[in-house]
């Protein structure tokens, strides 16, 4: 019983570290780097002032691609610890 | 019977697929009959008669008496195909035809809308829906009463889920009437009963799996309907194939002509109903109080989406905890496809008007010139633009413009000089986007009043065949209550969409977080968390939109959940910690909440 335990303990401490980290993430794409914009349209990127890119399509990309890694990322911790769904 | 559903489920991607080919096959055939001759009228009504009829066929096809079936599709929606239904269930009437145009007027500070309806969904995938999907409620309020125990946190679920969707509701309604009204030509008020009869007939019979199959076709539609008119003008205009991919030396452009044109420098002297000329310089992001304010709507938006009871419950639908996931991102994907569009076609179009060098330029020419153009009579007949000599000189200038933000996109087509059947397609996307968006939220307040006020407060004891009525009457009275309210065109008071996000995260964004990440969160916290901070919320609104308080930082009404939500985790956290901690049956059930494997928290059918 005890070795589950901890077993469910340790797959809880990882999907709790992973979603810190997206988090972190989705906080400096979402808001973190928009206290900056003004700075950041002073640059171009592929022609776009960076500022407005990042608002009208850098973050929204950066956004998918973070739940792809995430659901990745969380799947394999989940067939670690044996918790996966059986299929 | 299980074998049946199986072929059905494998099917899809034929069904679907034969669909979108007999709907570009529909295009094909307007197109055809518009050279042949046929009216602009006779188009615009065949594009919703037909859409619509479809619409409440599938309606039709999943009619169901089984609970599981009516609140959560049977739970075999597969991840793909969920993410069209949540995108076209996300992206309402105001997003199909208002985004572009906010963006056209508000520049860099609206687009704090975009990064916050896109964002939001790292929340959702995160922290909400692979739990939620696990948890194996019904409803959201489900998930509180079940997980904190206790009529009262069911109840205030019910009531945050209630007053965030009905503000939302209304609007969606209102969006249906005024697209029917226009293509069928009739009076909005009789446009609004039309959308309504089309909205009911396809989640009344079939509950959530009628709308989901629903939602999929008009997902279909509606990202046709946005894109194939931007890909047209933007490769007839000159500006590319793929014109998301390059618009950036546009936007450079735009803000020269900004410049030469005096944007924000000349203010209007005059001012036309419900129109706006252009002041804010695209780009322009601002530094100090403008930053932050992107910064909080953007998080309000945000924070709003992981607790709008409409998106989680498509969640609830899928067959696994790993579809839910992934379905998140299959949500986000198909929600971008849209989202990255509107800001390409706010650039095109301001281009287009400012550009001097275009044959489509106004802004610097002669008013009787531009007055002589067919696009700005025909919307300005219908009040949807105005121009006004304001200095007298005979010459357009920027503050002597006026339009409707929803004329980027309405207008696209004729702007750029395309055929009628374009406009029809347009209109059709925005009925299809107001309609999926009405289904969701009308079945989200009608299934919580019947499953959790009804079924599990009032009357536990009730059949299903009661409990599923009882649930389709709701469904008829709210709709009928929505579409009241939206004919009284009382636009004024109607909030903005904003703020059913702003409920929705006052209200419940902390329960349900903490539901899952916090095991130490028991019902007292709950209950104050939702009752404080859904009032707290709701008084700030008062005050600051019509009680004359000057808003605190900068958190104005568009902003009120931040006041919200902030009281709601407080208060939760130090009752929590006051009160004595959730029993061991709780604290089961959170852990096992928290591993995809095993059967779901709550019965399969309850």
């Amino acid at each position: 019983m005890g070795a589950i335990m901890s077993d469910l303990e340790q797959h809880w401490a990882e999907t709790r570290s992973l979603t810190t980290w997206i988090l972190i993430v989705w906080f400096i794409f979402s808001m973190g780097i928009f206290f900056f914009a003004d700075s950041l349209n002073s640059m171009t990127f592929f022609g776009w002032p960076l500022g407005f890119y990042m608002a009208a399509q850098g973050s929204l990309v950066i956004f998918v691609v973070l739940i792809v890694v995430l659901n990745t990322k969380q799947e394999k911790i989940d067939e670690k610890y044996g918790v996966a769904e059986d299929e | 019977m299980e074998q049946a559903k199986k072929t059905f489920i494998e099917m899809l991607p034929k069904i679907y697929g034969m669909y979108t080919g007999g709907f570009i096959a529909f295009i094909i055939l307007m197109a055809i009959l518009e050279q042949m001759g046929l009216g602009a009228d006779t188009i615009g009504i065949l594009f919703i008669v037909f859409t619509v009829v479809v619409y409440a066929g599938i309606g039709w096809l999943s009619r169901t008496m089984q609970v599981e079936a009516y609140y959560v599709a049977g739970r075999q929606v597969p991840a793909l195909f969920n993410g069209m239904a949540t995108a076209a269930d996300w992206m309402s009437g105001a997003s199909f035809v208002a985004m572009a145009g906010g963006i056209y007027f508000g520049g860099h500070g609206y687009l704090a809308f975009l990064v916050g309806w896109t964002g939001g969904y790292v929340l959702v995938a995160s922290l909400m829906a692979p739990y939620l999907r696990k948890f194996g409620c019904y409803t959201v309020p489900d998930f509180i009463g079940t997980r904190y125990g206790g009529n009262l946190a069911r109840l205030l679920g019910v009531i945050v889920l209630v007053v965030a969707s009905f503000t939302y509701v209304t609007a969606q309604i209102n969006a249906t009437g005024t697209i029917a009204a226009r293509a069928l030509q009739i009076p909005f008020e009789v446009g609004v009963w039309f959308g309504l009869f089309g909205i009911l007939l396809c989640s009344m019979l079939g509950g959530m799996r009628a709308v989901t199959w629903t939602q999929v076709a008009q997902y279909i539609v509606l990202i046709i309907a946005y894109l194939i008119p931007v890909f047209w003008m933007s490769n007839k205009q000159g500006f590319g194939l793929i014109p998301q991919l390059v618009y950036g030396e546009a936007v450079q452009r735009v803000t020269e002509l900004e410049q030469i044109h005096q944007v924000g420098v000349l203010k209007p002297t005059e001012s036309f109903a419900g129109l706006k000329a252009l002041t804010v310089p695209f780009v322009e992001a601002g530094t100090g109080m403008s930053s932050w304010k992107f910064v909080t709507l953007a998080f309000c938006m945000m924070a709003g989406t992981a607790s709008l009871p409409h998106i989680l419950m498509r969640y609830f639908t899928t067959p696994s905890v790993k579809s839910a996931r992934r379905s998140v991102a299959w949500s986000l994907f198909f929600i971008f496809l849209l989202y990255f569009t509107a800001p390409a076609l706010a650039t095109f179009t301001k281009l287009q008007i400012l550009d001097p060098n275009l044959a489509t330029g106004i802004i610097g020419k002669s008013i009787a010139e531009v007055n002589a153009i067919d696009w700005i009579q025909k919307w300005s007949a219908v009040k949807f633009l105005a121009i006004s000599d304001s200095n007298g000189d005979g010459i357009l200038q920027i503050n002597e413009f006026f339009m409707r933000g929803d004329i980027v996109v309405l207008a696209t087509p004729e702007i750029a000089g395309l055929p009628y059947v374009i406009s029809g397609l347009v209109a059709a996307g925005g009925m299809a986007a107001a309609m999926s968006t009405a289904d969701g939220l009308l079945l989200a307040i009608a299934n919580a009043l019947s499953h959790d006020l009804y079924y599990k407060i009032i009357d536990p004891t009730a059949e299903t065949a009661k409990r599923l009525i009882a649930a389709r009457i709701l469904l008829v009275v709210l709709g009928a209550a929505g579409a009241f309210v939206a004919s009284l065109k009382l636009t004024s008071i109607l909030g903005a969409v904003a703020w059913a996000f702003d409920f929705a995260m006052s209200g419940l964004f902390f329960p349900l977080v903490l539901g899952v990440w916090w095991k130490r969160a028991n019902r007292q916290g709950a209950v104050a968390g939702m009752l404080l901070g859904f009032l707290s919320g709701t008084w700030y609104l008062y005050m600051v939109r019509w009680g004359g308080m000057e808003p605190w930082l900068g958190i104005d009404h568009l902003r009120f959940g931040i006041i919200g939500c902030a009281v709601n985790l407080v208060t939760m956290i130090v009752v929590s910690l006051a009160t004595e901690e959730p029993d061991e049956a709780t604290q089961k059930m959170v852990d096992e909440v928290r591993i995809p494997k095993g059967e779901t928290v709550l019965a399969a059918s309850h």
